[in-house]
């Protein structure tokens, strides 16, 4: 047994987003009329299908497994019937939506209350893998799903989520004893720490076996990413696991009862959803079920985002709640009003972190904002931008540069094996000169995986 | 809905592709960026953004200029009225505003027209947005020149300078060097004769029936501070306005000397960055250190004055109250497209900036000002800064590894 104890990360750079919308209420539970997998949610798989439409699937019925290592299983969350398998261009695999059976119950494969107890590090693994939990964490470097043949440095696992309007994990009625069942199950695989964050003056269920991490500071605070950044940096030919408290707490009940749980508060949030609060749902619901009621009848365009405003995913009424997201958050697309000489406004209702603009100075208001660029895409004018919004040991803007000129040595050097999409995310908030950092991390990622 | 957005939309179809006024699409897309916000919104990544673009950047350091704009203005008649030996009572507050409007605005119209106009076609013929650099650009030109430079001469220093120094290297954000001091320094070599001595510098002739004659027969001298100093022979030396009066620090602080248009006033320029720190647009550490590079220098160019560099007479003070040494710590070094990016790099960049400035002035008597050269020569640097500003970090990365290993 390893010994327990705290470290304290004290986080300066950031930002947490004055965004209107919060969700407070606990809403009555649903049971959506579909729920839906999309493989392009777990970076690093190749997804091939398991099931066909009109296939009856039970919960943790493997929908999809990737190509690669076969054993990586994407599980139906619910029991029920294959309604839809959506191809795009090349019959690429886009979503495999099932419909849940009648009774509303999810079936389970598995239901027997035997306890997982594998022998050795490889049937830990493959079975993790076959129950499909094993697709919800993530690996650094790459930000993809953990290879089943690296040994992980140490596992990071976030207590909290700093992202705007996040669902709140104390809401999520999370169990100690399965957080422990997970923990004892997780330090069989990896010979490193264990190490669990949460907010400073938050309390954690106490677990033996851990390293607990207070934090503080604003967004993204709660990064997996940021917090490994901060503690133990992961080298060149080091691999580090990351996942959140909630999985953690899935692993567990999978390890004390052999079954995966599969339901999931969502968040209804935005300044642009009305009744906000928190359902209790299934894994992947519908938008439909879930959003009926909640949009705001004002006339305008609204965006609907399987995800949080940063990092979430773009999508619409015939949408799904998406892996990683408990949140579904609504706002004004924006692009339905006129605003005349927008660059020299001074209302005090537009979100900046800029001191050029009012709101600057009333970090305490609240505000609604929309989904537009407010200016042109530009080449990098203004330095130190992205900074003060990472709070990791991380020279973004040479590093973007090497990205962009595909310069594998610099990229190393430069600590690209540390970074997920998500750090940067706010850093691209913040641009003036809205450079699509998300997407240009990913494409570095992807090519270092490539190629390197 | 905006009339004037319906103006915009009906006109659309004639300015894209195929349509008749098709050569003309980026000065459409231009003025209807320029007056209404793009209805682009985000497609990848964040679904939100920071209100902030660069348009906004670039009017927020516009705005931190008037007040050397307008000071200039007053400036420039005030010279004329004293060089021209008019008495207390026939000032005019506005005479003189009146005289230095009508003396600038030919300047800061030459420089916006040829500017823009080849921002426009070479957006138009790279099928690229127009960028907004060149709004800073063509105020800050006319404000380092010489009030009497002809208009032609701006017109070719502006052109070479936005040709060669920006759009050749790929637009806004992809030049080396500063464009307002390529222009300055292009007029400085390109034409010597014209741009020193002690007749640019004060505006002599009246303008449309506004302002005096200056007799150049009754001892005036309009020279500036600093190219007193760096002509001064023996003797004790009393730096004088331009007709002859002793000048005081204060003068020089408040900016009623002679010099280039908008960069006399120590006082507004430190308004002006008050406005772009409040602002979080100009890096407090490149300002900070190039005042605090120009004092080190000052002061050790005074402890060791000598009759040779008469220069080196000045006190670090005076060094920092005359010439272009605060315009260019404020609005010059801290152009973030030319100066180092990277937050320890740019210390090192504002103290080499001080340090040369003051050198060169001090040292050279053939330039009586360094700060223009000293920024030009610190662009160039700023790369290698930040390169071994990088290179720190990915050290502390490969020891990382090699500590492990």
């Amino acid at each position: 047994m390893k010994v327990n104890s705290t470290l304290q990360l004290k986080l300066k750079r950031g930002l947490d987003l004055p965004l209107k919308g919060e969700a407070l209420e606990k809403l009555p539970d649903i049971v959506p009329s579909a729920v839906a997998i999309y493989p392009d949610d777990f970076p690093g798989i190749t997804p091939k299908l398991d099931v066909r439409e009109g296939d009856r699937v039970m919960a943790g019925t493997p929908l999809m497994h990737d190509k690669e290592y076969p054993q990586i299983a994407l599980a139906s969350p619910v029991g029920g019937v294959v309604k839809e398998v959506l191809r795009g261009s090349r019959r690429k695999i886009i979503r495999v939506v099932v419909t849940p059976s009648a009774e509303g119950t999810p079936e389970r494969q598995g239901t027997s209350d035997a306890a997982i107890a594998p022998k050795t590090r490889e049937d830990a693994v493959e079975a993790l893998c076959r129950s499909g939990l094993w697709a919800w964490m993530r690996q650094l470097p790459y930000d993809i799903v953990p290879r089943p043949d690296a040994v992980p440095r140490d596992i990071f696992v976030t207590g909290f989520d700093s992202a705007p309007l996040a669902t709140d994990f104390k809401q999520c009625g999370i169990d100690g004893s399965n957080l422990q069942a997970a923990v004892d199950y997780l330090s069989k695989l990896t010979d490193g720490n264990i190490y669990v964050s949460c907010r400073r003056g938050d309390s954690l269920p106490s677990i033996d076996g851990i390293t607990r991490v207070e934090i503080s500071g604003p967004h993204p605070a709660g990064n997996a990413g940021v917090m490994a950044n901060n503690i133990a940096p992961v080298n060149k030919g080091e691999t580090v696991w990351t996942l959140d408290l909630v999985t953690l707490d899935r692993i567990g009940a999978w390890v004390r009862t052999g079954a995966t749980a599969s339901r999931t508060n969502v968040t209804i949030c935005g300044p642009e959803a009305v009744n906000r609060g928190v359902v209790s749902t299934l894994v992947g619901a519908d938008m439909q079920t879930l959003l009926a009621g909640h949009i705001a009848d004002d006339g305008r365009n609204h965006r609907i985002i399987a995800g949080n405003v940063l990092t979430g995913v773009k999508t619409d009424m015939d949408g799904f709640v998406r892996f990683p997201y408990r949140q579904a958050t609504v706002i004004a697309e924006g692009d339905d009003k006129d605003e005349m000489l927008g660059w020299a406004s001074l209302s005090p209702n537009k979100m900046s972190a800029s001191r050029t603009f009012p709101s600057a100075f009333m970090p305490w208001r609240k505000l609604s904002g929309d989904a537009l660029l407010h200016g042109g895409r530009r080449a990098m004018i203004m330095s130190g931008v992205y900074d003060r919004m990472l709070p990791m040991d991380i020279m973004l803007e040479p590093l973007v540069k090497a990205i962009l000129s595909r310069n594998i040595e610099d990229m190393e050097a430069l600590g690209i094996y540390e970074i997920a999409p998500e750090d940067v995310a706010l850093a691209e908030w913040a641009d003036p000169s809205k450079i699509e950092l998300q997407k240009i991390v990913r494409e570095g990622l992807e090519y270092m995986r490539r190629e390197a | 809905m905006n009339p004037l957005r319906r103006i915009f939309d009906k006109a659309r179809p004639l300015f894209e592709e195929g349509g008749r006024l098709s050569p003309l699409r980026s000065v459409y897309e231009g003025f209807d960026s320029f007056l209404f916000t793009p209805k682009t919104t985000s497609s990848s990544g964040v679904h939100m953004h920071d209100s902030i673009d660069s348009k906004r950047i670039m009017i927020t350091v516009v705005v931190a200029l008037l007040p050397c704009l307008l000071f200039g203005m007053y400036n420039t008649g005030y010279q004329n009225w004293l060089g021209a030996g008019a008495v207390a009572a026939e000032y005019s507050f506005w005479g003189m505003m009146l005289y230095g409007f009508l003396a600038v605005l030919p300047k800061l119209l030459t420089a916006y027209i040829v500017g823009l106009g080849i921002e426009f076609i070479s957006a138009q013929i790279k099928h690229e947005e127009i960028q907004e650099g060149f709004l800073v650009t063509g105020i800050l030109i006319p404000l380092v020149c010489p009030v009497n430079t002809p208009c032609w001469m701006i017109a070719v220093a502006t052109a070479f300078a936005v040709i060669f120094a920006k759009e050749v290297f790929g637009g806004t954000g992809y030049n080396i060097f500063n464009v307002a001091l390529v222009t300055r320094a292009f007029l400085f070599f390109a034409y010597p004769a014209q741009m020193s001595g002690d007749k640019v510098f004060v505006a002599t002739q009246p303008i449309m029936g506004v302002g005096l004659t200056v007799n150049f027969a009754d001892g005036f001298s309009g020279a500036t501070p600093l190219g007193q100093a760096a002509t001064h022979a023996g003797g004790e030396m009393t730096l004088t306005n331009i007709v002859g009066d002793p000048l005081s620090l204060w003068d020089a602080f408040v900016g009623l000397i002679p010099g280039s248009f908008g960069e006399t006033s120590t006082l507004c320029i430190l308004i002006g960055a008050a406005i772009l720190l409040i602002g979080g647009i100009a890096d407090w550490r490149i300002i900070l250190s190039v005042f605090v590079g120009g004092t080190v220098m000052g002061f050790v160019a005074h402890t060791f004055d000598s009759p040779s560099y008469p220069c080196s007479f000045l006190t670090p003070l005076e060094q920092l109250c005359y010439g272009g040494f605060a315009f260019a710590a404020v609005f010059m070094a801290t152009d973030p497209v030319t100066a180092a990016r990277t937050a320890a790099g740019k210390y090192v960049y504002g103290f080499m900036i001080g340090v040369i400035a003051i050198l060169i002035r001090t040292y050279n008597n053939g330039y009586p000002e360094g700060a223009m050269l000293a920024v030009l020569l610190m662009n160039a640097f700023a790369p290698l800064i930040d390169y071994c500003v990088i290179q720190g970090n990915k050290r502390r990365r490969r020891n990382r590894l090699i500590s492990k290993a």
